[in-house]
């Protein structure tokens, strides 16, 4: 697949001036198993919001013609929250790089999984970080030099996929760049699900990371078959914990759960002139007296 | 000993003694009886124990500030005694059990056996309703009221526990009718003019009163002293009026949270301390570049850092102010009073909706913890105007127009899109780095100023037009600057009250030509002297501080204004 190869009659499609990604980025077959997963999803583009962080991946709404709030670094899952809570009834997609959610909005990661809002989180690891010139990232194998960690990254990496699934996380899945119509499928079981679904997503950077290259990652992955339990939370939690053999496909699913929003009773917001009644008003302040 | 006119109660002990459970029943208590009452706190950061303090004050008209000085005191235990130690006046008399004071502590003070009269009614957890039965008692009130509050409050715990508080408060009555006789503790009372259903407001109710008439659908927030108050009063009511509460896990993803709240159409609202709103400082630029409406309740406390988690300062206006890089529009609102704080918040959303900026309404734990008296006629609702558009398919959320401010659309109403972008953007929301259109929209972002300046609440004047001298004020110390006043009786000192901050109102300059300006504010440096200087060109000629974590008292703003602009 090329980079900005058109799909036909996508919806999702924008007639696009400049794609701010590098030639070969990983970050353009992302978009496309996106944007086809959307489509095939069934999403009406303007029930959909996808809420970004800042960093390359972090554009990806920018080349999607669907509602966007691209936000601050680390930010997209606080501000993805607002907006379920604000309008339950809008499809929500998270969506940004590991520097942004697993470094700067770590916390987020944590305690979105936690309230388990209905918002698919899609996260592009490229275990570095591109925009600002190839640092470490908190996904970076110990080792791999760079500017700033000269002596080799010393930090152990943070696993995602394992954390998720020991706060809970009722859907968590990887998928891997270069695999365009597995990821699609991916996303789609993603977007179906109800409750919090967490993809980490492999991603090439073709600039900055010489040791995770297509062919790195091809060599190191393996798709889970039908014999993997995907209700096995033990069974999941330790192929996450594998990183000699990395799996990709869905580990995880719990069906059933009840969403956050469910849970504080979030309604669409009303955006008309609805006044308090004046008796309920009365109530509250009669009970000052 | 003989007081009139302004009686100041005073209850000291430690804190989860009840002192705070005895100051709410008493004031409630005595509004029945048709007295004009105030009441605040102050109280040390912690669950159990320390030493905290509750006045109440029953004057000849309604008040809003706190005294230092304690007519009745009643304190549970030595350390209160040492606490308010400073306070104690010649007229000052303590009610304590003896058996709680060191040896030379208790010739000065009343024996009040408050834990036997409790026992006698059935157990030491009727403690209060014997403090507040021996307070009616020393005041020469009548008991009926109190046992009709007593009923109300208990009687979902049945017969039996009204009927033994009932008994402690008879015991506690009791005593306090012979106490006052034998020591010939000689009260006159103010008239009791005020209508026994008037309103009895803290400044948080106030707030959220006036964030329910505003509609707000959406409330994220981290708990801080001694802003966690409205997010409480909030979550009590959230389920019966619509707003959907939500316990961020720090102050970043609250405002954040707010912003895409805000962003789906949700009127939204974050509220914090100063430290806490620190951490929103890139949420209120983001607040900016996405022009998305916003209130932010700052309550205020002392800094800098953890500072005095639970005492009051006005601090925070400087914070408040320049918080988040980049140039952009935003309006600071400082209600006074409970009254104010009920117009203010509903002035809040409209505003931030109207122009598309975020409002800050800025208090302090002394604004939020005081307690007053209000009359219906006081409470204003403000008409509820939402300003979503729907969208076409066209829709541009950045669009281009006479007055800088966009037609906001929301996600999922109507045929468009609608792209909100932390970056640069273009009409349509996506990034650019193209110059001129960077130029446009600053301009368009920063071109609301002058309607927002227009529009501004202009400071209240309290007192003569023609006086030499003028208090300026903003926020919380409304309240006491106007006692201060009224006590002074001088003609030739007026004072100025700010209920809106930032922008300031056009006609400003012209207020202060001519006058001697004495700006008084409950921080270190005089913030608002130095807004007022930049914004007009004006100096004040005296600052009148305080940032020792206490409210001004009226004795010490009555000392400090009686010697004019010189001292």
């Amino acid at each position: 697949m090329k980079e900005g190869k058109k799909q036909t009659a996508n919806p999702f499609d924008m007639p696009q001036k400049k794609m701010g990604w590098c030639p070969g980025c990983g970050n353009y077959r992302i978009l496309d198993a996106l944007k086809g997963a959307l489509h095939e999803s069934g999403i009406d583009r303007r029930e959909l919001v996808i809420v970004s962080g800042i960093g390359q991946a972090a554009k990806t709404p920018q080349y999607v013609n669907a509602n966007m709030f691209n936000g601050l670094h680390g930010r997209a899952l606080p501000a993805a929250l607002g907006v379920k809570l604000a309008r339950p009834d809008l499809v929500v997609v998270a969506e940004s790089g590991d520097g942004c959610m697993y470094g700067e909005g770590g916390n987020h990661f944590l305690h979105a999984i936690r309230r388990n809002a209905d918002i698919t989180v899609i996260v592009h690891n490229n275990m570095v970080y591109g925009l600002t010139k190839g640092q470490a990232s908190p996904t970076s194998m110990v080792g791999m030099t760079t500017p700033v960690q000269v002596e080799g990254v010393m930090l152990e990496p943070f696993n995602p996929l394992a954390v998720a699934l020991s706060l809970g996380a009722p859907f968590v899945a990887r998928a891997s760049a270069g695999d365009g119509d597995q990821t699609k499928d991916i996303f789609k079981q993603a977007l179906a699900f109800k409750g919090v679904s967490v993809v980490d997503v492999f991603q090439p950077c073709v600039v900055f990371n010489k040791l995770n290259t297509y062919k790195w990652f091809s060599e190191h992955t393996f798709y889970l078959d039908s014999s993997h339990d995907v209700t096995d939370r033990t069974q999941a939690i330790r192929i996450s914990l594998d990183s000699e053999r990395l799996a990709l496909g869905v580990l995880y699913r719990h069906e059933g759960r009840e969403t956050y929003e469910e849970l504080l009773g979030a309604e669409p917001a009303a955006l008309g002139e609805q006044r308090l009644a004046d008796d309920e008003l009365q109530e509250v302040i009669n009970s000052f007296r | 000993m003989l007081h009139q006119d302004d009686i100041s109660l005073v209850f000291g002990g430690a804190a989860g003694q009840g002192i705070q459970t005895i100051a709410d029943a008493l004031v409630t208590v005595l509004k029945n009886n048709g007295y004009a009452v105030f009441s605040c706190q102050e109280f040390m950061s912690r669950v159990r124990g320390g030493s905290n303090s509750s006045q109440i004050r029953i004057t000849s008209e309604r008040r809003n500030a706190y005294v230092r000085k304690i007519d009745l005191l009643f304190v549970l235990d030595a350390e209160a005694l040492d606490h308010l130690r400073w306070r104690i006046g010649e007229g000052t008399t303590i009610f304590a059990e003896h058996d709680q004071l060191g040896e030379e502590d208790r010739g000065r003070v009343i024996d009040t056996p408050l834990k036997e009269f409790a026992q006698k009614a059935g157990h030491p957890v009727y403690t209060n309703s014997v403090a507040v039965g021996a307070v009616l008692g020393v005041l020469g009130l009548g008991l009926e009221e109190f046992n009709d509050y007593l009923s109300r409050e208990f009687e979902s715990k049945g017969e039996e526990v009204v009927g033994r508080n009932h008994d402690a408060a008879r015991l506690g009555y009791e005593f306090g009718v012979k106490s006052a006789r034998e020591h010939h503790i000689d009260i006159t009372l103010p008239t009791a003019a005020e209508d026994p259903a008037s309103l009895l407001l803290d400044g948080t109710s106030g707030l959220g009163i006036g964030a329910l008439m505003a509609g707000c659908g959406v409330v994220s927030s981290y708990p801080m002293s001694p802003s966690t108050g409205l997010l409480t009063f909030l979550a009590a009511r959230g389920r019966r009026f619509g707003i959907v509460v939500d316990q961020a896990e720090d102050e970043i993803a609250a405002v954040n949270a707010a912003l895409g709240a805000s962003y789906a159409g949700a009127r939204s609202l974050v509220t914090t301390s100063g430290g806490g709103f620190a951490l929103m400082s890139e949420g209120v630029s983001l607040a900016g570049v996405t022009e998305l409406p916003l209130v932010i309740h700052i309550g205020q406390r002392p800094g800098p850092a953890t500072g005095l988690p639970t005492r009051t300062e006005q601090g925070d206006l400087n914070l408040a102010l320049h918080a988040g890089h980049g140039d952009f529009c935003r309006v600071l609102l400082a209600p006074g009073t409970p009254a104010q704080a009920i117009k203010l918040m509903q002035r809040a959303f409209d505003i931030a909706e109207s122009y598309q900026v975020p409002v800050f309404v800025l208090t302090d734990q002394f604004m939020l913890d005081s307690v007053s008296m209000l009359g219906d006629e006081e409470i204003v609702r403000l008409p509820l105007q939402r300003r979503v558009v729907k969208t076409g398919s066209d829709y541009e959320r950045y669009r281009f127009t006479d007055d800088g401010i966009s037609p906001r659309g929301v996600p999922g109403y109507g045929e468009g899109i609608v792209k909100v972008d932390s970056h640069e953007h273009d009409e349509s929301g996506h990034l650019t780095e193209n110059f001129t259109i960077r130029r446009k929209m600053v301009g368009k972002r920063l071109q609301r100023l002058g309607s927002l300046e227009q529009e501004a609440v202009p400071p209240e004047r309290i007192g003569s037009d023609d006086a030499a001298a003028l208090v300026v004020c903003w926020g919380s110390t409304r309240g006491v600057v106007e006692e201060a006043l009224d006590i002074l009786q001088d003609d030739n000192i007026a004072a100025l009250h700010f209920s809106q901050v930032f922008p300031l109102h056009t006609g400003l300059g012209g207020m202060l030509e001519g006058k001697q300006v004495i700006v008084l504010e409950n921080n270190a440096t005089g913030q608002f002297a130095d807004l007022l200087h930049a914004v007009t060109g004006r100096q004040a000629d005296r600052r009148i501080l305080k940032a020792t974590g206490e409210p001004f008292a009226v004795e010490e703003v009555v000392e400090a204004l009686k010697g004019g602009v010189a001292s």
